[in-house]
Formats: structure tokens, sequence, C-alpha cells
């Protein structure tokens, strides 16, 4: 997943006002689920949050002491970091709809 | 059976280091294979699961990983520390490594497929942080609380323990007991190998804790309900069959502080290390005998402990005092210990405990229980005896005499004692009460003494302020005699003896005076013998000076007649010679 580690989709056209979304997905290996994971998430934040998100990918084969921290146990894991509360999302965010409620982002946009 | 070929290594066996479990398992958790202990809230499964971790670490050199589903780390440090394991300190030398693996239902959204890659993650690194060999998980159940995909769940815990297997951990799952199940979530069914179930149960108010190997496949194992006991050195499971007969026993002799009991045991007393039980009725005086022979422990330099079911040291102290032991020396000298407790306030198993406890702290030559029947106010039969051979073979193995008492009611034969231990008894001292003419009165005997000569009299035992002292009984004429009437038996008997001596003595006199009446007669006989003997000789002299005159005569006749002096002048001399006589 070299778009991931590249494409932190930086799109930092930061508001006053409004916070950036700091979302980090939590991946192990180039697995088909994360990838899936990460075309979803891209997806799901060009739409509705466009130029303020950041996404941060983690791959803990590379990383694996960064799992507990985030108390990671399934992969793929998407947590918001930012806003508060912290959110974690689970599974291949192939539902668009409970990503959206899971991250709260209705109310955003 | 293909999983068989990897039974064939996997029968190597990974120590626990808790108290009696590598025995009731012949050495352990099977060697790099995941085991579950399961059991209901509050029954030690994170006990069991964190000892097996320490003990790992400290005694076997082997760390563990202990991951906790649901405690955090710093509540379990705070747990354990009263049990003596230093988590924090285990943990900064490299020897445990711990991940709260939190799983909070509210925070997390799950949308379509994943895996628990995760938790594997997290898992390697901690194993490979410290070269682990054993690992934890506490409990993994928590995660079907935490996700919602079950079926996901219960993929992944297949495939976790194949992939623990493959790395060769011995690992602990613990699961919550279910209702029909072993564990809520059917655990049991990933794991194959070994199922520990810990149970705690209350029977008539008294709590214990038990264990059994439900399974324990590719060995033999002990399939019976153990009980345990959580203390603050962890856990320990006191098996009965844990404790073998090997162990070796002394010959020495020690005092009974008796020393006519002491002749009763082939001169010596008892063995040092052997089982001493004394049975009686009430007030046969077993706690004298008991007092008597801490004394005597004491007295040689000897530590001894005193468990005292029924009455508080003081009040013994004082009743000793009574018969003139001074058990309160020996108390302050530190050589004698009482440990006094009501048997009903606590469980059998905690008792026993207790007994090892203090067996350990203070380290006795001479242990006393007084008296074991009252522990079956804490137990069944069947529990107490198997209590008592555990103990019994724990004293044993430490070559320390035990001394016990126990109370016969008067239902029943006395040589039966109310919990069935007597072949567990090396040496068997009965005291029983003698009723006879309106008195009561004591009397000791030894029952068995294992392989020494001993005596089969019954001796009165008498308990006065000056100790205890043993006295034959009479047992002349065919019955036997204590007390009173052995006194005035002894007194009849002397009477009698006088008598009888006085009648002797009257008897040689008789004799005597028979004897000399006898010499009396003999001497008169002598008398009229030679007075006889006198006139025989007169006659005889006379008859010679008679035919001597005769002779005289018949010269004088035959001078007279001048030549005849043949037969008729002795017809003739003949007749006048008689009318001479006339």
């Amino acid at each position: 997943m070299k778009a991931a580690s590249s494409g932190k989709g930086k799109k930092a056209k930061t508001d006053a006002t409004e916070e950036i979304w700091n979302l980090r997905l939590y991946v192990a290996g180039q697995t088909p689920k994360s990838i899936t994971a990460f075309a979803n998430l891209k997806k799901i934040c060009e739409e509705h949050l466009a130029g303020k998100y950041r996404i941060e990918v983690i791959d803990l084969l590379k990383n694996p002491q960064l799992a507990k921290g985030d108390q990671i146990v399934a992969i793929p894991t998407l947590v918001r970091k930012l806003p508060e509360p912290l959110k974690k999302i689970i599974g291949d965010l192939a539902n668009t709809e409970r990503v959206m409620v899971g991250l709260d982002i209705r109310s955003v946009s | 059976m293909v999983k068989a070929k990897h039974d064939v290594d996997s029968l190597a066996k990974c120590p626990t280091g808790i108290k009696g479990l590598d025995e009731i398992t012949k050495g352990g958790l099977p060697r790099g294979r995941p085991t579950l202990i399961c059991g209901g809230a509050g029954s030690g499964k994170t006990l069991f699961a964190m000892e097996f971790l320490m003990r790992g670490a400290m005694d076997y050199g082997e760390p563990g990983v202990f991951m906790t589903f649901e405690e955090t780390p710093a509540d379990l440090a705070k747990n354990f520390i009263s049990l003596g394991f230093d988590i924090q300190d285990m943990m900064s030398r490299g020897l445990i490594a711990m991940d709260h693996v939190k799983i909070d239902r509210n925070e997390i959204e799950e949308t379509g497929e994943y895996d628990l890659e995760g938790l594997f993650i997290r898992l390697g690194s901690a194993i490979d942080s410290i070269g682990a060999k054993r690992v934890v998980l506490d409990t993994i159940e928590a995660l079907f609380a935490g996700l919602s995909n079950a079926g996901i769940i219960r993929a992944e815990l297949r495939r976790l323990f194949h992939w623990l297997k493959d790395r060769g951990m011995t690992a602990i799952v613990t699961g919550e007991r279910g209702d029909k199940l072993l564990t809520r979530y059917g655990l049991e069914e990933y794991v194959a190998d070994c199922v520990i179930f810990l149970d705690f149960r209350i029977d008539e108010q008294i709590s214990t804790r038990r264990l059994r190997i439900v399974k324990y496949r590719g060995s033999s194992h002990g399939s019976d309900e153990y009980p345990f006991l959580i203390d603050e050195s962890g856990l320990s499971i006191l098996p009965i069959t844990s404790l073998g007969l090997d162990y070796p026993v002394s010959s020495e002799r020690i005092s009974t502080g008796i020393p006519k009991l002491d002749t009763m045991l082939g001169e010596k007393g008892f063995y040092r290390g052997s089982t001493i039980l004394v049975s009686g009725t009430a007030g046969t005086g077993k706690t004298s005998l008991a007092a008597t022979f801490a004394e005597a422990a004491c007295r040689r330099g000897e530590r001894c402990l005193y468990f005292a079911f029924e009455e508080s040291p003081n009040q013994i102290i004082r009743n000793m005092g009574s018969i003139g032991i001074d058990l309160a020396r020996w108390v302050k000298k530190g050589l004698l210990r009482f440990h006094s407790a009501r048997p009903s306030l606590y469980g059998l198993e905690m008792h026993l405990l207790t007994f090892h406890k203090v067996i350990k702290e203070f380290n006795p030559q001479v242990f006393i229980v007084d008296p074991i029947s009252n522990l079956s106010a804490a137990g069944t039969q069947a529990e107490i005896k198997s209590i008592l051979t555990r103990l019994l073979d724990y004293l044993k193995m430490k070559n320390i005499s035990a001394f016990l008492t126990d109370l016969t009611h008067f239902t029943g034969s006395l040589e039966h004692t109310s919990e069935e231990v007597s072949s567990l008894i090396d040496t068997w001292l009965l005291l029983r009460d003698i009723e006879l003419n309106g008195e009561r009165n004591r009397g000791l005997y030894i029952l068995k003494s294992r392989g020494m000569a001993h005596s089969n009299q019954i001796q009165e035992f008498l308990l006065s302020n000056e100790g205890i002292g043993l006295i034959d009984i009479y047992t002349g004429s065919g019955e036997v005699l204590t007390g009173s009437a052995r006194a005035a038996q002894d007194a009849g008997e002397k009477a009698s003896e006088l008598a009888s001596r006085r009648e002797a003595d009257r008897r040689l006199r008789e004799q005597e005076r028979k004897r000399n009446a006898l010499e009396t007669k003999i001497a008169a006989l002598r008398a009229e013998f030679d007075a006889e003997t006198q006139e025989v000789h007169l006659m005889a002299e006379e008859e010679q000076k008679r035919q001597a005159v005769q002779v005289e005569d018949r010269l004088e006749m035959a001078h007279l007649r001048k030549g005849k002096p043949s037969v008729p002048p002795a017809k003739h001399s003949k007749k006048k010679r008689e009318r001479r006589v006339k």
C-alpha cells in the first residue's frame, strides 16, 4: 500500500473554526482487507471531509509496539484521534453509512 | 488422529511451580500447548494463571507474557503484591511482560470484515520483547463481549491457539464458567489438550475451593477433585496422593515425659517422627498426657507446636499447672507455641494450610493436636481422613513427631477413632475409665506401637500435683482392680500374708517342740535300754560265777567219789545245781 504511506491525504486547508480530522488507520501488511479499508476511507473522506482530514496509516508489522497505545485488537482499525472523543471503527469500512455514524461525520458536514 | 503425532513430543510437561499441581498432573501443564482454566467468578483463575507465570519466570527461567483483558496491570500489580509477587519488579527485570487489552464496545463501530491480527501482533511483540515461553490470556472471552461478530472471533481464536502452538508457547487461557458448557463461550472447543476446572463451593457455611482436571490429552492425571487454598503464598493444592510413602525414618527414641510409660514402650519411649494417638473418653487425661509430652520435648530443647481446638492456651497453662507442669516457662522461652482456634472457624483445607504454614514458620520437632476429633465439626469424615493423611505424611516427611489426641464417645468400641485414622498411627495409647466399687479410675494401655516391644499391661493412670504417675494395677486372683479397690486388695493381701507368716512360725515352733519331745523320748528309751543292758550283764556275770562254782563242785565231787567222775555224777550234779540255784 504505497499509496497509503505517501498519500497521507493532506488537504490542509485549515479553517479557524474547524479542526483537522486526524484519522489513523491501523493495518498489518498489505492484505486485501487493508487495501479495501484504505480505499473506502479515502473515498468517504474526500466526499465529506475534503480538505480537513489527515490519514495516517500505521503498519503494525513494521511498528508492532504502536498497537498497544491505541488498544488495537482487530485489523483493520480506524481510529479518530481528532476531534475528540476518540472513536474506533473496525472492519474494511465497506458500509459507508456506518463509517459515517462511527466517525460522527454527518453532524459536522 | 493426525494430531496424535504432535502429541508424542507434546508429552513434555511444563512445571507450574504451583504447590501440588505438578504432582497431580504428573509434571505440569502440556508444554507448548494451551491449557484452559475455567471456573466461576472468584474461583482463582487469574491467580492460578499469574502464579504459573511468576513461578515460571522466577523458578524455571521461563519469562512470560500476561495479557489481561479485564483488570488493568496497575490493579493486578496491586492485587498480587499481597501474594508476594512483585509484578513491577519482574517487569523491569524483563521476566514478565504485560499487555492490557481493552475493548470498549461503546467506542467501537464495526463495519465489514476484519480479523484480530492486531491481537496477534501485540502478543507476538510482547513475546519477542522478553523471549517469553509462557503466555496467559485472562480472559480472552472479553472479546465476545467487546466485539459483536462471534463468527470472526471463533475463527480467530482457533487461529490464535494454533499460532501459540506453532510458537511453542505454554499458554493458559482462562474462561468464565458457563451454564451448559464448561465456559460461557465454549472455549474448551478450541483448547482441547488440557482443561482444568476451578470450583468455589460453600457447604454448611464453610467454603472450599476445589480443582479438577477435566481433561489432559496424552497424559494420565489425578481425576479427583482436589481442594486448594489461596493464601499469602499463593495457591496450594494438597492432593492426598501427592505425598509418597518414601520418607526417611528415624530410629531415635524420645521420651514420653513419663518414665514408666517409656519403660512400657520398649524402655525408651516413642520413635522420633512417629505418629502417636491418644484416644479416650472425656476426662481421661488426654490433654495432660499431651502437655507432659510437650514439656518433655521442651526440656530436651526442642520446639513444640501445640494446636488446641478445645481450650485457650491460658486455660491449658493454668490447668496443667495444677498437675505440676509449668508450660508458661517454655512459652516464654519460645520453645512452645500454642495455636488455638475453634475448628469451625474455617474449613478443613484452611486448617491444613494453617498447620502447614505454622509448621513452616516455627519448624517444630514435636507437633500436638488436641484433639483431632473436634475437626469433625469442620468437615465430613472422609475429608478429615484425607486432611489428616496429608498432614501426617507431611509431618513424617519432616521427621516431626506428631501427638494427636482423640476424644472417643461412649458409644461404640474404644478401639475406634472417630476419624478412622488408626491405620496412620504408629503408637496408639488408649486411656479408659475403669469403674469399680463406686469409683472411677483411669487406665492406660498401649494398643499398638509399631516397631518396638511394648508392654501389654494396663496401667493405672494417676494425676497428682506432681504430674502423671503410672501404677501397675492389681491383677492377682483373676481380677483387675484399681484405685481404692486395688489399695484395699493390697492391704488385705498384706494382712493375709502376715497371718500366713505367723501360721508358718507357729508350725515351726510346734515342730521344734515335737522334735524336743521326741528327743526326750529317745533319751528315756536309751536309758531303759541301758538299764536292761546292765541287768543282762549282771546276769551273765552271775552265770559265770555259778558255772565257776559248779565246776568247783564237780571237781569236789569227783574228788569225793574218786574215779567215777563221768555221766551219772553229771546228772546228779545237774539236779544238784538246780537245787542250788533255787
